[in-house]
């Protein structure tokens, strides 16, 4: 039979989870169908399309689809899951909140967070905040995935597949939206940045935050991260929380300033190709993970670090 | 109105796990177990719209052998009213089975809120919640960070990725809790002793007609490949250095 996946688009722009989830998908051996669910999703279909190795795009677009929320989304997926053998969608917020809800009306089970395709019904999967790699094998028949995003490499693009326009769901009108405070920013975004530059409690406040953490994602093109008691503290917006309940990272260089290194943290972000600890404790936990450390106090270090870059 | 609250034993997040030699699973003996974080924080939740006047009984439901009753005292004495036990010896009860046990508790407690974590930090499956209110068609809320009752609605502000979402559901609904959501109570020393006789009933998949059997099978669990410490560096300058010629500046 065949894959679909549950795209993560914004309906102007296709997010780059779901060139990865292609990659998951094809490792199934399946053509791959992309289905794009929103309002006005013209555009990201038409980038679905363009990705390399899909099959077709499924476009359905309406009112009932504007915010994705999981009761109509899930019934869309639903309508079309006869056809399908496969389903996964990244493990974005938007493809954990579905992907378990379709899985129950399948009478399935879902893998969460696969993280590597040993064969088509056998997958590993971290538990235990990654302190434990599980490798699973599902016989129901129809397999409902999500997919760890910082596992797979994005698929390519020079694709020109065909866009196939269907009808939107009706809304139950179970749910409704109210408003969303979404972070605006001109950063690259945190679940895909190549750099990285996380502040933890350390920083003391909202204020330091910015003024020591800031000038350095600047200089490196760096989303900004944080950890959690960072962020409960309100240094830093809830989206940049790194870890086992945060978001998973894997860049080229995450840079950890004032994080002690819990395990929930490392969780987050301990794949990352480079890691750098800066924290004044040369016993921090987070030294046993970095490749590069400075034990010193980050308020000197940091602002010496972003001079020494521009320079 | 009733509010419903499932919690799940884990092994206690301070706990560093030990994956056995032989690859059969996480060695869980002598290891201190505790409520599942994110259901302390679904537990709070709950006391707090009860004390606020909007619900009339916090009902905790647990899922586990008979140990998952001391889980179940715990939200007792955090100020739950009664707690359901469903009681299995299987080893590894699935987001599905549980959320089929759920809803049939459910059938019986009538609540118009079931607010659940929105993960159990042992298996991180991020998933019960959205079973449960698919197998019951109920609207859901995952992740929420601020809920707030109404008159047969309730609104909840989600963390979703780029950010917070508010959405309004229908009740009865289901809300998974965030770690931002609230911060938990302990149960003080008379409470806990209070909580020691408050009703705690039992039941099981049998009696509840649920096939709980898991779909998956568990082949293997290993520990993941290991990272090496690396050197600590006595200057920025020596660091700069050293990022130059790894290629990732
Ligand atoms: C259920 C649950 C889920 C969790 N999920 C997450 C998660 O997803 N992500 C996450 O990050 N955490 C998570 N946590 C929390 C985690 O356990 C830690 O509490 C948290 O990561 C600590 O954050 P921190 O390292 O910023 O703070 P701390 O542990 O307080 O560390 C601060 C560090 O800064 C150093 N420092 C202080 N001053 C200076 C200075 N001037 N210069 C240099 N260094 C300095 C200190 O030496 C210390 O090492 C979770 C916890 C629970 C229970
Ligand atoms: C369910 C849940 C579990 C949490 N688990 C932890 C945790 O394991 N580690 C942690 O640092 N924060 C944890 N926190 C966060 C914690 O409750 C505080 O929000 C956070 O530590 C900040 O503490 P503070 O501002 O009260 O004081 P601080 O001065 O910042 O904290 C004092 C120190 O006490 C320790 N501490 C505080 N709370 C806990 C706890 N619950 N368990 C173990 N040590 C604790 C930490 O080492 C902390 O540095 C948890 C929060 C929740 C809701």
């Amino acid at each position: 039979m065949a894959t679909l996946i549950i795209a993560e688009h914004n309906d102007a722009h296709l997010n780059d989870a779901t060139a990865k989830t292609l990659t998951a998908a094809l490792a199934l051996g399946q053509p791959v169908d992309i289905l794009v669910a929103g309002k006005q999703a013209k555009a990201a279909a038409d980038a679905a399309a363009q990705l390399s190795g899909v099959r077709s795009v499924l476009l359905a677009d309406g009112d009932s689809l504007a915010e994705r929320r999981a009761e109509p989304l899930a019934d869309l997926v639903l309508s079309l899951a006869g056809k399908y053998d496969a389903i996964l969608a990244p493990a974005t917020s938007t493809g954990k909140n579905v992907a378990p809800r379709v899985a129950a009306l399948l009478d399935v089970m879902q893998i969460s967070e696969i993280t590597k395709v040993v064969a088509p019904d056998t997958f590993e999967r971290p538990i235990y905040a990654g302190n434990a790699i599980e490798t699973v094998q599902t016989s129901d028949k129809t397999l409902v995935a999500t997919v760890r995003i910082a596992a797979f490499a994005a698929a390519a693009t020079g694709g020109n597949a065909p866009v196939e326009t269907i009808a939107a769901p009706a809304d139950s009108g179970l749910s409704s939206f109210v408003g969303a405070d979404l972070s605006v920013s001109d950063r690259p975004e945190l679940a895909s940045a190549r750099v990285i530059v996380s502040g933890g409690r350390a920083l003391g406040s909202a204020d330091k935050f910015q003024e020591v953490i800031a000038p350095l994602a600047d200089q490196l093109k760096a989303a900004i991260g944080a950890s959690r008691a960072a962020v409960d503290a309100g240094y830093a917006a809830n989206d940049l929380q790194v870890g086992q309940t945060g978001k998973v990272v894997a860049p080229e260089l995450y840079i950890a300033i004032g994080i002690s290194g819990a395990i929930q943290h490392l969780a987050g972000m301990k794949d990352s190709k480079v890691i750098v600890a800066i924290n004044k404790d040369g016993d921090a936990p987070i030294f046993q993970v970095a490749d590069y450390g400075l034990v010193d106090d980050l308020f000197t270090v940091v602002p010496a670090l972003t001079k020494a870059l521009a320079n | 109105m009733k509010i419903l609250v499932p919690v799940k034993r884990v092994v206690d997040t301070n706990v560093k796990i030990r994956v056995k030699p032989d690859g059969t699973g996480v060695d869980l003996a002598n290891v201190k177990m505790s409520m599942n974080p994110f259901d302390e924080i679904a537990v709070e939740e709950a006391l707090r719209l009860k004390e606020a006047g909007k619900a009339t009984e916090v009902i905790v439901v647990s899922i586990g052998s008979d140990k998952s009753a001391e889980t179940l005292r715990t939200g007792l004495a955090m100020g739950a009213d009664r707690a359901v036990l469903v009681k299995t010896d299987a080893a590894r009860v699935e987001p599905l089975a549980v959320a089929k046990l759920l809803k049939a508790v459910i059938a019986t407690e009538q609540p118009s809120l079931v607010i659940l974590g929105k993960q159990a930090i042992d298996d991180d499956s991020n998933q019960t919640g959205q079973m449960l209110a698919a197998l019951l068609g109920w609207p859901q809320a995952t992740f929420a960070s601020k809920v707030v009752l109404g008159d047969g609605s309730v609104d909840v502000t989600r963390e979703v990725d780029g950010g917070l979402e508010t959405l309004r559901l229908q009740l009865p609904a289901i809300v998974t809790t965030d770690l931002r959501l609230n911060e938990p109570r302990y149960a003080s020393l008379p409470n806990i002793m209070k909580a020691k006789k408050k009703p705690l009933d039992e039941t099981s998949p049998e009696a509840l007609g649920v096939d709980a059997a898991p779909r998956l099978a568990v082949l293997k669990t290993v520990e993941p490949a290991a990272r090496t410490a690396g050197v600590k560096l006595g200057s920025v300058d020596e660091l700069v250095a050293k990022l130059k010629q790894a290629g990732v500046l």
